[in-house]
């Protein structure tokens, strides 16, 4: 299983490279790797779906018990197929459908990249392995809406995706952390096996459930979903309809069998609000006049059905939600693929402008209508059955409110449905005259519909052979809840009332569509109350005003306030403390040579000469002394290193200074301090008495024997070297040296990006003035 | 200092020191496991020699002349990480040194341990930030 993930890792850096050679026909290489791995999934099926599972465990933190733990079983297989196999179809479709363009190397790798991030998260069988991948599938989404990062909505619309996603996926992080607290383990199945009881068990699925909810866009969390259509429409095909909103779906349906019957606010929660999502989701598909956001609605919609079918915990609508889950992939695949096709092939996608398309482009009408079918919930399609299967189980087992909404919601789904194929390929006498489509709208190449008629002819053959869908679905509902019995779905169950409840769905879908004029017009008022997409836009507004307040107050931009914050810090607490539970050792040496003496009293000169001048170079140069006079004690101390390392700083210091000092007027400006000069001095003759006593203190109070013996002990047989203070740089701490050259290697970008930024402005200015 | 108002005795003076310097920075560099010496202080030193040289051009933009501060930089870090991880493709604790001792010729039998390669990264990374930071702010001074 590793190995399918890591080839995803490969190809998508190969199909990036040669995109610059290949263009668009990059996608054919990086279909590869979902092949393979459709290949490897069709090659283990059999055993999987009779209830067998493929393991796999590789080390990684094993100090933390965190492993790559790797499992498929009969959900992950459906999945993982769902992933891989559109993956596959969505690829071969991109390489006909975008031209020639700069970005597509970074497109293709981030789109591999995803595909594999995706296969991890069904397979991951470790909730923090698991976590990484779902990350990883955010921001592989943020940047494939980013795409066309010059335009200004798309950036909004990525960085929406990923602050909602994200954000959810902390809470979900957080949640992890307590689950595994609580079960003593961070293996899934493990978890899921034996659920984990006490009082943060119920804390902790809250979290996770806003993590899996923000990532398939249910309500209040649904605004991101619309947006990201701004990303290419092979992308929307792939990560916003068929797979990566449907993560949260899988670990809703991977959560609930275990905790929902513990649990009681689990069932109606989820419930509650897959329902609502669904009828909201329904009714803005209602009213969209571009095809991709009806759709993106209807896929916000539909993902409201999967999660109220998943997350009630029951067998039999686990079993349902599964097969909804394989229909819906397969045929919002196929539409926005269509989508894809209009707009490639007539340059918009506006329902107003569109007309007569069936004629021009009959077999790309023959997909939608398949497609468009089985959402609708049409026999004899893949939807259908789907449906049928979920009606029957809300009666027998759920009942009341739930199933009026999704009834209701069906109703809508068949309404937005008819209106997008009527939108897309109707032909229509009340059309926008002025911005008609262009007479020139050419049929498609073939090789560009055939991944949309792959899509359209499983829609069909899953309805009409509906023993191959039950199969998956059964196992992936088996592998979900042992409980799960009946795992057949049907065409036709006889006179009943799933069937009764079918035919209300089509009669009002088919009166709403009538009176669509009158629908559309009632719901063109704008609405009043609050909206999802304006308390993200407000919250965001209001964290950025916080910051900026926040800001404001710490970095007052005073360096002597920031200054003299730190310092009173320093003596207010360390120093409260040295003054509270210490007190100074009674043998102090002043000196232990007139040497010593005397070079600390030009110290100490130095230090107050650096204070009292006025002029700037007198104070570095002051500074300086100071500096060398301490390097001189460590001579004397018998530490060459130390005061090798001084000199060198000391001068180098010193260069600095004059470097900047040019800048700088020559003689410091007396700034009137509001509190005078006696603070100012008060706390640096504080500070200095806290440093000294502090140092007299902390020698003196040693109780463990000093490390360094163990150093030079162990500097000559572990390190190989006689100099201890380079044995303990580069081998006993050299982690922490690591550590300190990478920060001294960034601080240097940074100064001199810094530097670079005030140039460019400066130039720029010049240009302006120039300009001016 | 521009121009011909240079010292000759400066002028001769870096030009004699500015090896002799260097030469002594890459001795302390490889002294330094067993004498005081060692990257950090190595680099300070080679830096040192960079600002003489620049003190003797009379502008500060010399101070790089001929080298490339960010590639070493780069090549500074990237040794030094190469060289931590190393151990691991041995099966190795991270950054484990191990002690090497052969017969060159001419130079004779040569102790040296695999923390070398580190220490050599640490010198150019240290060396790399003295011309980046000096550099940039003596460039801006120019323009200023």
């Amino acid at each position: 299983m590793a190995a399918v993930l890591i080839l995803h890792a490969v190809v998508a850096v190969a199909a990036g490279v040669s995109a610059r050679r290949l263009q668009a026909k990059a996608f054919l290489v990086a279909a590869l790797a979902p092949l393979a791995s459709v290949a490897w999934l069709v090659a283990q099926a059999g055993s999987v779906l009779d209830g067998g599972t493929v393991v796999q465990h590789i080390e990684w933190v094993p100090s933390m018990g965190v492993d790559i733990e790797l499992r498929l079983d009969g959900m992950a297989l459906l999945m993982a197929g769902l992933v891989s196999g559109i993956g596959v179809l969505v690829f071969a479709y991109a390489a006909w459908y975008f031209g020639p363009r700069a970005d597509l190397g970074r497109l293709v790798a981030n789109l591999v990249a995803f595909s594999g991030a995706m296969l991890g998260v069904v397979l991951a069988d470790e909730l923090f392995l698991l976590y990484v991948f779902w990350e990883l599938t955010s921001i592989t989404s943020y940047l494939l809406i980013g795409t066309e990062d010059e335009r200004a909505p798309a950036r909004a619309a990525a960085l929406q995706a990923i602050l909602v996603t994200g954000g959810g996926g902390l809470a979900m992080l957080a949640g992890f952390v307590l689950l595994s607290q609580a079960a003593g383990t961070s293996t899934l199945s493990a978890i899921l096996a034996d659920p984990p009881t006490g009082a943060t068990v119920a804390p902790a699925l809250a979290l996770v459930a806003i993590g899996a909810l923000t990532k398939s866009a249910q309500f209040p969390f649904h605004g991101w979903l619309p947006g990201a259509m701004a990303a290419p429409t092979p992308v929307s095909a792939y990560l916003h309809s068929a797979t990566m909103v449907k993560a949260g779906v899988y670990l809703l349906a991977r959560f609930s069998p275990a905790f929902a019957a513990d649990h009681r606010l689990w069932r109606p929660a989820i419930v509650g609000i897959g329902v609502v999502t669904m009828l909201l989701g329904a009714v803005r598909a209602l009213r969209q006049h571009d095809l991709k956001l009806l759709l993106a609605f209807g896929t916000v919609s539909q993902l409201g059905f999967m999660v109220a079918l998943v997350g009630a915990g029951i067998p039999a609508l686990t079993f349902a939600g599964a097969a909804v889950i394989l229909a819906h992939a397969v045929f919002k695949a196929a539409l926005f693929l269509v989508v894809g096709i209009v707009d490639h092939q007539a340059h918009t996608r506006d329902l107003r402008q569109l007309s007569g398309l069936w004629r021009r482009m009959p077999l790309t009408f023959a997909v939608a209508a398949l497609a468009t079918g089985s959402m609708a919930g049409l026999p004899p399609l893949a939807g259908f059955v789907a449906k049928e299967a979920a009606f029957e189980a809300l009666l027998h087992d759920l009942g009341g409110w739930a199933l009026v909404g999704i009834v209701a919601g069906s109703a809508l789904t068949f309404a937005y449905g008819a209106r997008f194929l009527w939108g897309a390929f109707a032909t229509k006498d009340r059309i926008d005259r002025s911005a008609r489509t262009p007479a020139e709208t050419a049929a498609p190449a073939p090789a560009f519909v055939a991944p949309a008629v792959v899509l359209g002819v499983m829609a069909l053959g899953m309805g009409l052979v509906p023993g191959v869908a039950g199969r998956i679905a059964g196992g992936a509902a088996r592998s979900l809840d042992a409980n799960v019995e009946s795992t057949s779905l049907y065409l036709w169950h006889g006179f009943n009332t799933a069937l009764a409840l079918s035919a209300v769905v089509v009669v009002a879908g088919l009166l709403l569509f009538a009176a669509r004029r009158q629908v559309e017009h009632a719901m063109s008022r704008p609405w009043i109350g609050p909206t999802a997409q304006g308390s993200y836009e407000a919250s965001v507004a209001g964290l950025n005003r916080i910051a900026d307040r926040t800001t404001g107050i710490v970095q007052n931009g005073s360096l002597p306030v920031y200054l003299g914050v730190i310092l009173l810090t320093l003596l207010a607490l360390p120093g409260w403390a040295l003054l509270e539970g210490t007190s100074l050792p009674s043998d102090i040496w002043i000196a232990e040579s007139p040497l010593q003496a005397f070079v600390a009293v030009l110290v100490v000169a130095a230090a107050v000469g650096t204070a009292v001048t006025r002029r700037r170079f007198a104070a570095v140069l002051c500074l300086g002394a100071v500096g060398f006079g301490v390097a001189v004690l460590f001579i004397v101390h018998g530490g060459p290193d130390l005061a090798l390392t001084q000199l060198l700083v000391e001068t180098l210091a010193v260069v600095v200074f004059v470097l900047v000092l040019r800048h700088l007027p020559e003689r410091f400006e007396s700034v009137r301090w509001r509190l005078g000069n006696g603070l100012r001095i008060t706390l640096a003759v504080g500070v200095g008495l806290f440093v000294t006593s502090f140092a007299l203190v902390a020698a003196s109070s040693r109780t463990e024997a000093p490390v360094s013996e163990a150093h030079l002990a162990l500097a000559e047989p572990e390190g190989g070297g006689r100099n201890v203070v380079n044995v303990i740089l580069v081998d006993f701490r050299s982690l922490d040296t690591l550590g300190e050259i990478t920060v001294l290697a960034v601080a240097g970008l940074g100064i001199a990006s810094l530097v670079q930024a005030r140039k460019d402005d400066e130039a720029a200015e010049e240009v302006d003035h120039a300009r001016g | 200092m521009r121009g011909g108002d240079r010292s000759l005795v400066l002028s001769v003076g870096v030009r004699l020191l500015v090896p002799t310097v260097l030469l002594f920075s890459v001795y302390l560099l490889f002294a330094g496991h067993n004498h005081p010496g060692g990257g950090f202080v190595g680099g300070l030193t080679a830096s040192a020699a960079f600002v003489l040289r620049s003190v003797e051009a009379g502008e500060p933009a010399a101070l790089a002349r001929g080298v490339a501060p960010f590639r070493l930089l780069g090549a500074g870090l990237l040794l030094t990480c190469v060289t931590a991880v190393t151990p691991w493709l041995f099966g190795d604790q991270l950054l484990e040194t191990a002690k090497l001792e052969r017969d060159v010729p001419v130079l004779g039998v040569v102790k040296t341990t695999t923390s070398l390669p580190f220490d050599i990264g640490v010198y150019l990374v240290v060396v790399a930030l003295v011309l980046v930071v000096l550099g940039s702010l003596g460039d801006e001074e120019e323009h200023a």
